[in-house]
């Protein structure tokens, strides 16, 4: 018995105390070092994307004296607004370039010389004549968009020490834009375009309005539906299904959709909702759709546990005084589990905002130059839109790109706070 | 005897000794209840009630009537079934899955348990208050006002208020919490917790209150105000208390039941329970010598 006494037990106790300390100790460690890891991780993704995203933010503009002369623009004198808008606006551009650089002679060194300029100048020229037709033979100063080639020189991302061949600016382009420069007639404002502009061949023309506005028709659609039938899917199941082998099937169901890949509800929506239905392709409607399907087992089973997670107490309080079960979940249990379930959705929409492949399926790959008006038109989403970018060869299109992720992770992290926000302000003491 | 046996077990021993008398029941349940389970003019009259948890049974063929007007205390060991009886009384058991009750439990003359009963009704003729106070998340006010605001009760808000004020006051509430109304009701104590427990159940002015362990979690001096509540509340309604504690027994009811192992064993005034016990069971119980 005298290893049962007090003192021997105290004795051992204490030998085993370093052992557990020690491994306490390592337990902590391991912990601290993870989230390091992760925060490490995660600041190289910033870092990296906020360090290539950031100049797509401005945009080189360049500043002509152009003549905004009938001859110039095709027109006769005193022109309807009718031909104003189908005149030729390319010409006051190129002229207003040879008049800067009258040396430039030749095909090939003319065509360099207007490729300093985008394409998109002309819309400016004719935005600006149509909404003061009286400027039409008067000579304007304007600030012209650069061509992307000019733009991402002047970012810094081209050197000027390269050979000539493995440029894309050439040496007499070189010249022009160090003549320009020294005129001060080059300069980066903030990239407006990028934010009001649908998708463009031309990097210094795209925007993301376009690919932003498709992902808002697309989650307003997930939301519309996925919220009402994944709360109501979720309160019949936790609080009125019987339990048997019927509803025990259901479950197992969810739970394996939620990890099904989500490229299969993709094919599932082009399968029922394109060619079966009809819906149209491309649409945001087909894309709400599918993301529905996607969404719905995360929002079911997050407010399958806010709702088993209300004590039962408050279930028996109610029934007590002889609510009816209806009146238990709508009055009680409802709005304790509620901001579990705001949070559950916001997660699976957050989900859904970040989701490309199935979106690829449906035919909202495409490249869309027009900003959608409506969940039927024709539209991408903003994950579609940063791979259909990542795919283009231009250097601009690669920071845009990362523009365009920032953009994409801002949404984010703005659901999550709205997550974050709703949770406090519904939650309850009880 | 194999019951003395059981009851010379001890304490620690009683789950072993409770199975060991497993064989036993039966010789139990056929001598049958001790002491006169009717009453004149119950309020409730049960019989021959069986529960059922799956193939578990619950409760075996118990028979008793509950008198208006009085507190009637159901005593025994845990897992005696004493609040499993309770939770048939207005029909709480239908949220169990797997639970069926047999037999015949009347309120008023009408089968509880009938197809035509609406169990919303019964729960506002025979209300209940729980074990682990039990407030709604809500305003002090709301928590009262719940119930007859989805029972209709009231006609408008004056009359709301009425309710809300005397059911407080009848439950010794009101002087403490007049001035603070509309602050949550998980705010309170736990003692004023419970009597807002109480307050709620009474303002859908019920027949009959069901309390189940109404101050295990409460310390003596909150124990002390319910159980002066429960002998007042006894003027206008009809109560059955389980409690762990034979003192509270002893203390706030006029008639006492023990339940063992699902059977109901004895019945009969508190005083003489108390001091005269009929069964070897109920003796020792009492006495102290297990549960």
């Amino acid at each position: 018995m005298s290893s049962q006494s007090p003192a021997h037990s105290i004795e051992r106790v204490r030998k085993g105390l370093g052992k557990r300390y020690a491994a306490e100790k390592r337990f902590r460690f391991y912990g601290v070092a993870s989230i390091a890891i992760g925060f490490a991780f995660l600041l190289i993704l910033f870092a990296s994307i906020v360090g290539t995203g950031y100049p797509a933010f401005t945009q080189t503009y360049v500043r002509l004296e152009v003549a905004l002369t009938p001859q110039l623009l095709d027109v006769p004198v005193g022109a309807t607004p009718q031909q104003l808008s189908n005149a030729d606006y390319d010409g006051p551009v190129r002229a207003a370039l040879r008049e800067r650089f009258p040396e430039v002679r030749g095909r090939r060194d003319l065509r360099a010389l207007y490729g300093l300029i985008s394409t998109g100048a002309a819309f400016q020229l004719r935005d600006l004549l149509l909404s003061d037709p009286g400027l039409l033979g008067t000579t304007q100063t304007v600030w012209l968009i650069a061509d992307d080639d000019l733009d991402t020189f002047v970012k810094g991302q081209i050197e000027r020490e390269l050979p000539e061949s493995e440029r894309r600016i050439k040496d007499n382009q070189l010249e022009w834009i160090d003549a320009l420069r020294a005129e001060e007639r080059i300069e980066r404002r903030f990239n407006t375009i990028f934010f009001t502009a649908g998708d463009s061949r031309e990097p210094e023309l795209a925007g993301i309005r376009g690919a932003a506005m498709g992902s808002f028709y697309m989650l307003l659609v997930t939301l519309v539906l996925s919220f009402p039938i994944g709360i109501a899917a979720a309160v019949y199941l936790e609080e009125f299904a019987p339990r048997n082998r019927f509803t025990d099937l259901i479950e197992v169901n969810i739970n394996n959709l939620a990890a099904v890949p989500s490229i299969v509800f993709g094919l599932l929506g082009l399968a029922v909702f394109i060619n079966f239905f009809g819906l149209p392709r491309s649409a945001p409607l087909v894309g709400g759709l599918v993301l529905t399907l996607m969404t719905l087992p995360t929002i079911i089973i997050a407010s399958r546990a806010a709702l088993k997670s209300v004590p039962p107490s408050i279930r028996e309080a109610a029934l007590g005084i002889g609510a009816s079960k209806m009146q238990t979940v709508t009055h009680h249990v409802l709005p304790l589990a509620m901001p579990g379930m705001l949070t559950g959705t916001i997660i699976g929409m957050a989900q859904a905002l970040g989701e490309s492949a199935p979106l690829l399926m449906i035919g909202m790959v495409a490249f869309i130059v027009d900003i959608p008006g409506g969940p039927l038109d024709p539209a991408t989403a903003l994950p579609v839109q940063i791979y259909l970018w990542a795919d283009s060869p231009e250097r601009a299109f690669l920071e845009r790109t990362s523009a365009a992720i920032l953009v994409l992770l801002a949404f984010l992290i703005a659901m999550n706070a709205l997550a974050v926000v709703l949770r406090k302000r519904f939650e309850k003491r009880w | 005897m194999q019951s003395m046996a059981v009851a010379t077990q001890p304490i620690g021993e009683l789950e072993v000794g409770a199975r060991a008398v497993e064989p036993e029941l039966e010789s139990i349940a056929a001598s049958g209840t001790v002491g006169r389970i009717e009453v004149e003019d119950a309020k409730m009259r049960m019989r021959e009630v069986d529960v059922y948890y799956g193939d578990k049974q619950a409760i075996r063929n118990v028979s008793l009537d509950i008198a208006p007007n009085e507190v009637i205390a159901m005593i025994g060991p845990s897992g005696c079934g004493k609040s499993t009886f309770l939770r048939c009384l207005n029909r709480m058991n239908d949220t169990i899955e797997g639970c069926r009750v047999s037999g015949s439990l009347l309120l008023d003359g009408q089968d509880i348990y009938a197809r035509e009963i609406d169990v919303v009704e019964l729960r506002a003729r025979v209300g209940m208050v729980f074990q682990k106070p039990n407030p709604f998340p809500k305003s002090i006010y709301d928590n009262v006002a719940y119930g007859p605001r989805i029972h209709g009760l009231a006609a408008n808000r004056a009359e709301l208020e009425e309710i809300v004020v005397t059911s407080l006051q009848k439950a010794g509430l009101f002087g403490e919490v007049k001035d603070r109304l509309h602050e949550p009701g998980t705010g309170l104590s736990g003692g004023q917790q419970q009597r807002l427990c109480i307050a709620r159940a009474i303002a859908v002015s019920p027949e009959v209150i069901l309390m189940d362990e109404p101050c295990s979690a409460l310390d003596p001096i909150a124990t002390a105000r319910i159980e002066e509540l429960i002998d007042e509340l006894r003027q206008n309604f009809t109560i059955a208390i389980v409690t762990h504690s034979m003192q509270q027994a002893a203390r706030v009811s006029q008639r006492t039941a023990y339940f063992h192992l699902g059977l109901l064993i004895e019945v009969g005034e508190t005083a003489s329970v108390f001091t005269n016990p009929e069964h070897k069971l109920t003796e020792d119980y009492i006495t102290g010598r297990f549960g």
